[in-house]
């Protein structure tokens, strides 16, 4: 092989493996970094999405509008959950997990009673492309620019609208944006709904490339999780960082080794870090700036 | 002499609810009613029973790490499995004569609290607190079962006991003791049930002393008020990774137990729904009491294995909407609530009679 095929097949690994990182961490993201909270049950709503994606492609719909349409009704549940479940745990951060994750076992045990243990998956789009002797999925490449495009609208929504200051102003002093006439309560509310929508994005737009089983979400969960504990509480300055420092990590390690070994590296580096920098990428940054 | 006493004094306290003569008379009859109960009943209901108790271990560990200690750990199942895993692969390979087997546990629960060291080493010295201590546990949980997951095929061995991949390992020898005249084997029946109810009462026992000392106020100390607790010169870092440690032993005893009870073990005994039930029991019973902990795991175990015969699928939906639904409206627990209103009639009866 010579250089170029291999720092392509390189690279593509790193896209692939980046990509996975912040579609599976930044809706888990979202919703720690503005309310504290970890939402164990955000591998149902990735789950739901892919669910409702697959459903509306049998449905005809093209799949574009249906991963859309996955992403739209994670979010309604998760305004939902955070109506009945999450909104009175505010002050319980340790118990918003466990509700969570009873939540999480009523989803997936529920979806097992009645869509059963496997649903029709949907093909993959695009096709491949070859470069050298190995070939390579397009769709792939999608999925990385999809990440690169969810992270610019983010940093867009949460930096020049208006329901991103107010967010922002919740985040930083609550009762001072409640005292400035902003309804935290809704906010609150519309951030988790946010983060349940971006859960719900990732699951559609990986629908292709995987089963579908009530227990899908638990393959995003850790790496979600990785991402987001190496990252810190700031979405841009911890989770994109986190996410790329990982990547490497892991694609490194699955061209070694293996599938396996590239989430055993992923863990090993989370142990690590959370020993040489507590507060996360987000943290250290913040601190080197102030 | 002395010292013995003023152990026993430690088993009422501030951080232990139930003392006096009527919860102590409780406490006997119910040891009484658990050690006459095989005689009552056949060796194959009795074998449940046990198992039953086999998870108390992992419950009272759970009460520890998270009620007193304050610090919310899924990494139970993990040390439940890596003991369990141990126990198999030792036992496999070495056999069970000459007691081997009782080496076989200590080793194993031995393991799981080195792994438990180390990994809190990590943890409480990097001051990793709250929501990313339960994230970090829970993702080595995951971890180590899609590792042992993966195992299948005739590579993956040590010795000569084969990991089996998702099947799991088998065929290991139960609980072995030597005796005068042959072996005593401690199959799933009325022999091993008297082993565990003898661990379950001892562990009780032992975790009221803890923490009841000195170390049990400062664990406590720490889950109220982490700073406050550094103020007044306590090395946290050091009594939580204690703590953490010494429940790790615990789970893995359940591990052990588990084990040795089935003679079987799998990588499903370390997934997302062997390790959210631990934390049902504890939730619904009372995390910060040890007797609310063991009396809510042995009723809530009991419930779902009822529900379980009339439908498997359905007695987990129950046991997510009975977390979710504890910690909306009693976040203290039933059983500790329960408790604290018996107290409470008690007490005004007696303020009556005065």
């Amino acid at each position: 092989m010579d250089i170029a095929t291999f720092a392509f097949a390189a690279l593509y690994q790193f896209a692939d493996a980046f990509a996975f990182l912040v579609l599976s961490a930044c809706g888990l993201a979202v919703i720690f970094g503005m309310m504290g909270v970890i939402n164990l049950a955000h591998g149902e709503f990735i789950m739901c999405g892919a669910y409702v994606t697959a459903t509306a492609v049998h449905a005809g719909l093209p799949l574009p509008l249906a991963i859309l349409a996955g992403a739209l009704v994670s979010a309604v549940v998760g305004m939902l959950v955070e109506f009945v479940v999450v909104r009175h745990l505010y002050e319980r951060p340790l118990d918003t997990i466990v509700a969570t994750w009873g939540l999480s076992l009523i989803a997936t045990q529920g979806t097992l009673i009645v869509i059963g243990s496997t649903m029709a998956g949907v093909g993959t789009p695009f096709g491949s492309f070859q470069v050298g002797a190995y070939s390579y999925s397009i769709y792939r490449i999608v999925l990385f620019l999809a990440a690169l495009g969810v992270l610019g609208s983010l940093y867009a929504l949460f930096n020049w609208t208006s329901f991103g200051v107010k967010a922002r102003a919740t985040i930083q002093v609550p009762h001072m944006a409640d005292a400035l006439g902003v309804d935290t309560r809704w906010i609150y509310s519309l951030t988790f709904a946010c983060g349940a929508g971006l859960a719900g994005l990732a699951g559609g737009l990986y629908a292709p490339t995987m089963t579908l089983v009530p227990t899908m979400g638990a393959t995003f969960l850790m790496e979600a999780f990785v991402t987001v504990v190496i990252g810190g509480a700031d979405v841009f300055l911890g989770t994109a960082p986190a996410a790329a420092v990982l990547a490497v990590v892991k694609s490194v390690m699955t061209s070694w080794q293996g599938q396996l070994f590239g989430q055993i590296g992923l863990l090993v580096a989370v142990i690590i870090v959370v020993r040489v920098l507590p507060k996360g990428i987000s943290g250290f940054l913040l601190r080197e700036r102030t | 002499m002395n010292g013995l006493i003023s152990l026993f004094r430690r088993l009422e306290g501030p951080q232990t609810k139930g003392r006096g003569l009527l919860f102590w008379s409780v406490f006997m009859v119910a040891l009484i009613g658990a050690i006459a109960y095989p005689m009552f009943s056949d060796g194959y209901t009795v074998g449940n029973t046990a198992y039953f108790f086999v998870w108390v271990f992992i419950a009272l560990s759970l009460c520890l790490i998270w009620g007193y200690g304050g610090a919310l750990s899924f990494g139970q199942t993990a040390f439940f499995g890596i003991a369990g895993y141990s126990y198999g692969i030792l036992t496999l390979n070495f056999g069970a004569a000459y007691g081997f087997t009782l080496v076989a546990v200590l080793a194993a629960v031995a393991i799981a609290a080195v792994v438990a060291l180390l990994l809190g080493y990590f943890m409480f010295f990097g001051r990793i607190e709250g929501v990313f201590l339960g994230i970090v546990t829970l993702a080595v949980t995951l971890m180590l079962e899609r590792f042992m997951a993966q195992t299948a095929g005739p590579d993956w061995r040590i010795g000569a006991a084969r990991l089996n991949g998702f099947n799991g390992m088998s065929g290991m020898p139960p609980i072995t003791i030597p005796w005068f005249d042959g072996p005593i084997v401690l199959f799933a029946d009325v022999g091993l049930y008297y082993l565990i109810l003898a661990l379950v009462v001892v562990v009780y026992l032992g975790l009221r002393i803890l923490v009841n000392s000195s170390f049990g106020n400062v664990i406590v100390a720490i889950r109220e008020n982490p700073e406050r607790a550094e103020m007044l010169g306590y090395d946290i870092r050091k009594y939580q990774l204690i703590n953490f440690v010494i429940g790790a032993g615990l789970a893995g005893l359940s591990g052990v137990l588990y084990t040795a009870w089935g003679q079987y073990i799998t990588p499903s005994s370390m997934g997302m729904t062997s390790a959210a039930l631990p934390l049902i029991w504890v939730a619904v019973g009372g995390r910060s009491d040890l007797t609310s902990t063991l009396v809510g795991t042995l009723v809530v175990l009991a419930g779902f294995q009822a529900l379980t015969i009339y439908g498997s699928q359905y007695a987990l939906v129950v046991m997510g909407l009975l977390l979710v639904l504890t910690v909306l409206i009693a976040p203290n627990g039933l059983v500790l609530g329960a408790m604290n209103v018996i107290g409470r009639l008690v007490a005004r009866a007696k303020g009556g009679r005065n």
